[in-house]
C-alpha cells in the first residue's frame, strides 16, 4: 500500500515538475539507457541558436580546396551549377545582406531560386553539409572541413570576405549577414499547434455552391499537342480492362466523331530479362556510379551509352579507367579513381564494351 | 518552340524547383497560340451538334456466330489442370496487370537517388495503396537495412537518453491505423499551368496504408520526456541523407504520431523506410522520416535543410512560409482522368479520392460542367481521419464534352479551393501545397485531358 502511495506521490510530483511520468515499471525490460558515447555519435544536429555546433573553425581558403576536390563536380566551381542539383549560389546582393530580404524573390521573372536566396539560417548549411555531404560519402567531412566549406559558400555569396575564418565564435555574427534572414514567416494555418503563433483560419475560403456557381468555364491551360506522348504511351500506363482504358498516345488524336484509339486488348508481352545488364546495373548502383553517370543519359559524366559508343569492345581500357579515373576525355570535370574489386570493374567494363544495354 | 526544348518546357526540373518562369511562359505561350483551335475542336461539335457522336454500338456486341467465342469455346483454364500451391512463395500480381507501375516523370530530376516515382492512382481501387505501388521519394537513395542491426534512440529533454532494438520496439503495445501520406510537392508541376498528362503525374505522390507501430508518446513517456517545457521534436533518419524534420508536439501528445514498422499487414517496404519510419498523420510526407534512428526532444525548432531551403512555400511579396506541415483538404477524380479514353457513351461511375490533413472527409461534390453545377458524391466506407476516402457518383455520358471536377470538404468545414482562389492568396510560385480543384476534360472523341479552367 505504502509503495503504491509512494508511486502515486512520485508521479504527482513529477507531473507538477512538468516531467512526463517516467514509466520504467510499465514496460520492464524494454529499452536501455544510451551511453554518452552513443549519443555523441548520433546527436549531430545543429539548431539555429547553434545548440549542437561543435567548437572549431575553417577558412575560406581551405574551403576552396575541399570544394574543388569534393563538391564542384556536382555543384559547379562557383556553386552556380544547375546540372545535377539546384544552384546554390547567385541572386543575392549587398543590399540583401543589409536588409535580410532577398529582393529577387519578389521578381516573378527571376529565373530560379538558389539556396542562398532562400536559406535564412546559417546553421542549416552547416548542419546539412555535415550530415549529408558529399553526395556519395555523407558524414565523411571533418569538422574543420565543414566550417571551411560553409565559409567558402558564404564567401561566394559575398557574405564573408576572402580571408575569413568561420568558427563557433563568430558564426552568430555571420547569421546577422544572411541575405534572406528576415525572409521567413510562420503566419499561416499549416502548422498543427500553437508553437509558432500562426493563424488558425485557413487562407482559402471556398463555398459549397451547388447551382449556377460560375459563368461558362473557359479552358485556361492544357497540355500542348507536342507533349501528348512525352510521358510515354499512356495506353501502357492503364489497366487492360476497366471502364476507361488508356489512350494510345503514339498515334495522332482521333477527330471528333471518330472512334478513338484505345489500349490494345492484349497484354504487352514482357521483355526478356537482360541478365547481364541487370547484374551490371546493380554494380553501378552498389558503387554509386549512377550518381554521376546515367545508363542512357549524361549526368555529371557521360552516359554509359555514350561511353559504349566511343569505346566499344575495349574492356581493358574501360576497366582501367574505372579504377584509375581520368579527365579530359569527356570534358573538364575529372572522374576520381574508384575503389572496387577488379572483378566488378571488369564486369562493368564488359557490359559497357558490349553497348551498355538496359 | 525549339525541338530540343520540348521536354524542358513542360516538365520541370526538380521537386524543390518545379517551377521555372521560363518553362511556364513557354507553355503559356504555346497554350495561347493553340487555344482557339483547341477549344474549337473540343467544343465545336457539341455547340453545333453537327459531328456525329461516337458510334452508339454496344460495347460487347453479339457476333455472327450467335455468341461470344470467349463463351462458346471453352478456354484452356476451364478444361485443364491448374497450377499447384506455393509456386510463388510471395505472390505477385497477374501478368496482365504489368501496366500498373510507379513511374518517374521524365526530366523532373537529374539523379534517381534524389527523386520521386508516382503511384498509378488511375488504376487503383478503394483507399489502400498496394505496398509495391506506394509512391517513392528518396533524398539520397534507398536502402534495405538489416533490422537486427537497426537501433532507435531518444535523447534531449528526457530524464534518460534511451536506445531500443527492433525486438524491443515490437514488444511494446502497438496500434494499426490507416493514414494517407502525401508529398508536400504533390501537384506542384501544375501550380502555374497544366504540365503533365495523367493523375499519376499530377497527384501520384499520394498513397494510403494501414500502418502498425508504437505511438511516439509511449516512447517519450518511457524516457521521461519533459513534456511541459518541450515544444518541438526532431526526427532523424539513419541513411546517408539522415533526413531531419521538426515534428509538431501537438500531434505527438494526441497520440497520433507513430514509430511504425508495419505497413498493410507486412513490414514496411525498403523504399518506404524498412525497418522503421515515423508516421505523422495529416502532415506532408517529408516529415515521415524513413530509416528512423533518433528522436530528440527540444524547446526550439530545428530549421533543417528540408524545412529551411526546401519545403518552404514562396508567397507573393517574396516571403517564404516556413514550417508548413498540414496537407489541407483535397480531392481528385481518378477515373475518368487524364490520358484515359471513354470507349462509348452511356453509364459511367465517376470515382476518386478525397483526403484532409485535419480530419475526416465530410462530403465531396462532383461537377461535370467545369464547376457551374455540382452533385453530391457517395462516400464509401471506411471514412477515417487523415486517410484517403473513396467517393463515387453515377454519370451517364451523353457523348458531349464535359469538364469533370471534384470538391471536398473536411470535418472542420474547410472546402477545397479553386485554382483562382488558391493563386489569389498564394500566387503561382509556392511549389508546395497545391490542393486546388482538378479539372479533366472529356472530349467528344472520348479522350480525357488535364486542363485548367478560368
Amino acid at each position: 500500500m505504502s509503495r503504491f502511495r509512494n508511486a502515486v506521490l512520485t508521479a504527482a510530483l513529477l507531473a507538477v515538475a512538468g516531467w512526463a511520468v517516467a514509466q520504467p515499471d510499465k514496460y520492464p525490460g524494454v529499452g536501455r539507457a544510451a551511453t554518452p558515447k552513443e549519443v555523441a555519435k548520433w546527436d549531430i544536429d545543429v539548431r539555429p541558436d547553434f545548440k549542437g555546433l561543435p567548437a572549431g573553425s575553417g577558412s575560406v581558403a581551405k574551403g576552396q580546396d575541399v570544394w574543388e576536390s569534393k563538391c564542384a563536380h556536382c555543384h559547379g566551381v562557383f556553386g552556380e551549377s544547375g546540372e545535377v542539383f539546384s544552384p546554390l549560389i547567385g541572386g543575392t546582393t549587398a543590399e540583401d545582406i543589409k536588409t535580410g530580404r532577398v529582393a529577387n524573390l519578389n521578381r516573378a521573372d527571376y529565373p530560379g531560386r538558389t539556396t542562398i536566396m532562400k536559406v535564412a539560417t546559417v546553421s542549416t548549411l552547416w548542419d546539412y553539409i555535415n550530415r549529408a555531404m558529399p553526395w556519395t560519402s555523407p558524414k565523411s567531412l571533418s569538422t574543420e572541413e565543414v566550417y571551411a566549406v560553409t565559409a567558402f559558400l558564404l564567401n561566394l555569396a559575398n557574405v564573408v570576405p576572402d580571408d575569413f575564418v568561420l568558427s563557433d565564435k563568430n558564426i552568430a555574427d555571420v547569421q546577422n549577414r544572411m541575405p534572406n534572414r528576415n525572409g521567413m514567416t510562420t503566419q499561416h494555418a499549416m502548422w498543427p499547434g500553437n508553437e509558432f503563433g500562426g493563424v488558425k483560419k485557413p487562407d482559402t475560403n471556398n463555398k459549397l455552391c451547388m447551382k449556377d456557381c460560375t459563368p461558362e468555364p473557359k479552358l485556361a491551360s492544357f497540355l500542348p499537342e507536342f507533349a501528348r506522348n512525352a510521358h510515354g504511351n499512356l495506353a501502357e500506363q492503364n489497366r487492360l480492362v476497366g471502364q476507361q482504358h488508356g489512350v494510345d498516345t503514339t498515334k495522332p488524336e482521333a477527330k471528333a466523331g471518330m472512334p478513338v484509339v484505345a489500349a490494345p486488348a492484349a497484354a504487352v508481352p514482357a521483355k526478356p530479362e537482360n541478365v547481364e545488364a541487370k547484374a551490371a546495373i546493380a554494380l553501378l548502383n552498389k558503387y554509386s556510379c549512377t550518381a554521376c553517370h546515367g545508363v542512357d543519359k549524361k549526368v555529371v559524366g557521360p552516359g554509359f551509352n555514350e561511353v559504349a559508343k566511343k569505346h566499344a569492345g575495349k574492356v581493358d581500357y574501360l576497366a582501367g579507367k574505372i579504377k584509375a579515373g581520368g579527365s579530359g576525355v569527356w570534358g573538364p570535370i575529372p572522374m576520381p579513381p574508384q575503389t572496387l574489386p577488379e572483378a566488378d570493374a571488369r564486369k562493368i567494363a564488359e557490359w559497357i564494351s558490349k553497348g551498355a544495354s538496359k | 518552340m525549339k525541338e530540343d526544348s520540348i521536354n524542358s518546357g513542360r516538365v520541370q526540373k526538380a521537386p524543390e524547383n518545379f517551377l521555372t518562369q521560363g518553362g511556364i511562359k513557354e507553355v503559356f505561350a504555346e497554350g495561347k497560340k493553340g487555344r482557339r483551335d483547341f477549344i474549337r475542336s473540343a467544343f465545336a461539335a457539341a455547340a453545333a451538334g453537327a459531328a456525329a457522336p461516337m458510334a452508339m454500338a454496344q460495347g460487347n456486341p453479339v457476333p455472327t456466330e450467335g455468341g461470344d467465342l470467349n463463351i462458346l469455346n471453352l478456354p484452356e483454364h476451364a478444361t485443364n489442370l491448374g497450377q499447384g500451391v506455393a509456386v510463388e512463395g510471395y505472390g505477385k500480381p497477374s501478368k496482365y496487370e504489368s501496366n500498373l507501375q510507379r513511374r518517374q516523370s521524365p526530366g523532373l530530376t537529374q539523379t534517381t537517388q534524389a527523386s520521386v516515382s508516382f503511384a498509378p492512382l488511375q488504376s487503383l481501387f478503394g483507399i489502400v495503396t498496394p505496398s509495391g505501388l506506394h509512391f517513392e521519394r528518396h533524398h539520397q537513395g534507398w536502402w534495405d537495412i538489416d533490422p537486427s542491426k537497426h537501433r532507435f534512440m531518444i535523447n534531449g529533454m528526457v530524464k534518460k537518453n534511451m536506445v531500443f532494438t527492433m525486438d524491443e520496439l515490437m514488444r511494446l503495445p502497438s496500434v494499426s491505423r490507416f493514414h494517407f501520406i502525401e508529398c508536400g510537392a504533390n501537384t506542384a508541376v501544375d501550380w502555374g499551368n497544366v504540365a503533365v498528362p495523367t493523375v499519376q503525374y499530377t497527384h501520384g505522390m499520394l498513397s494510403c496504408s494501414e500502418f502498425t507501430g508504437v505511438p511516439l508518446i509511449t516512447l517519450l513517456e518511457l524516457a521521461g520526456a519533459d513534456l511541459k517545457n518541450a515544444k518541438f521534436v526532431l526526427a532523424e533518419g539513419g541513411d546517408g541523407s539522415s533526413m531531419t524534420r521538426t515534428i509538431p508536439m501537438s500531434l505527438i501528445t494526441s497520440g497520433e504520431v507513430l514509430v511504425a514498422y508495419g505497413q498493410n499487414g507486412e513490414m514496411l517496404r525498403p523504399e518506404n523506410g524498412y525497418p522503421l519510419r515515423l508516421v505523422v498523420p495529416g502532415v506532408q510526407g517529408v516529415s515521415w522520416v524513413k530509416y528512423l534512428r533518433r528522436i530528440e526532444v527540444g524547446d526550439k525548432p530545428y530549421a533543417a535543410k528540408d524545412e529551411a531551403i526546401h519545403y518552404i512555400d514562396l508567397q507573393p511579396g517574396g516571403l517564404h512560409r516556413q514550417y508548413t506541415n498540414i496537407q489541407e483538404v483535397k480531392s481528385v477524380v481518378t477515373t475518368p482522368s487524364g490520358g484515359q479514353v471513354l470507349l462509348d457513351k452511356g453509364f459511367y461511375n465517376i470515382t476518386g479520392l478525397a483526403w484532409s490533413g485535419k480530419g475526416k472527409i465530410q462530403r465531396v461534390d462532383v461537377s461535370v460542367d467545369g464547376g457551374r453545377n455540382w452533385r453530391q458524391a457517395r462516400l464509401e466506407t471506411p471514412v477515417l481521419s487523415k486517410a484517403l476516402t473513396r467517393f463515387n457518383l453515377d454519370w451517364v455520358w451523353d457523348g458531349k464534352p464535359a469538364i469533370i471536377q471534384s470538391r471536398a470538404q473536411d470535418e472542420t468545414g474547410h472546402v477545397q479551393p479553386t485554382y483562382q482562389q488558391l493563386r489569389g492568396v498564394r500566387g503561382t510560385r509556392s511549389i508546395y501545397h497545391n490542393n486546388a480543384i482538378q479539372s479533366w476534360l472529356v472530349q467528344e472523341n472520348g479522350e480525357v485531358k488535364n486542363v485548367q479552367v478560368s
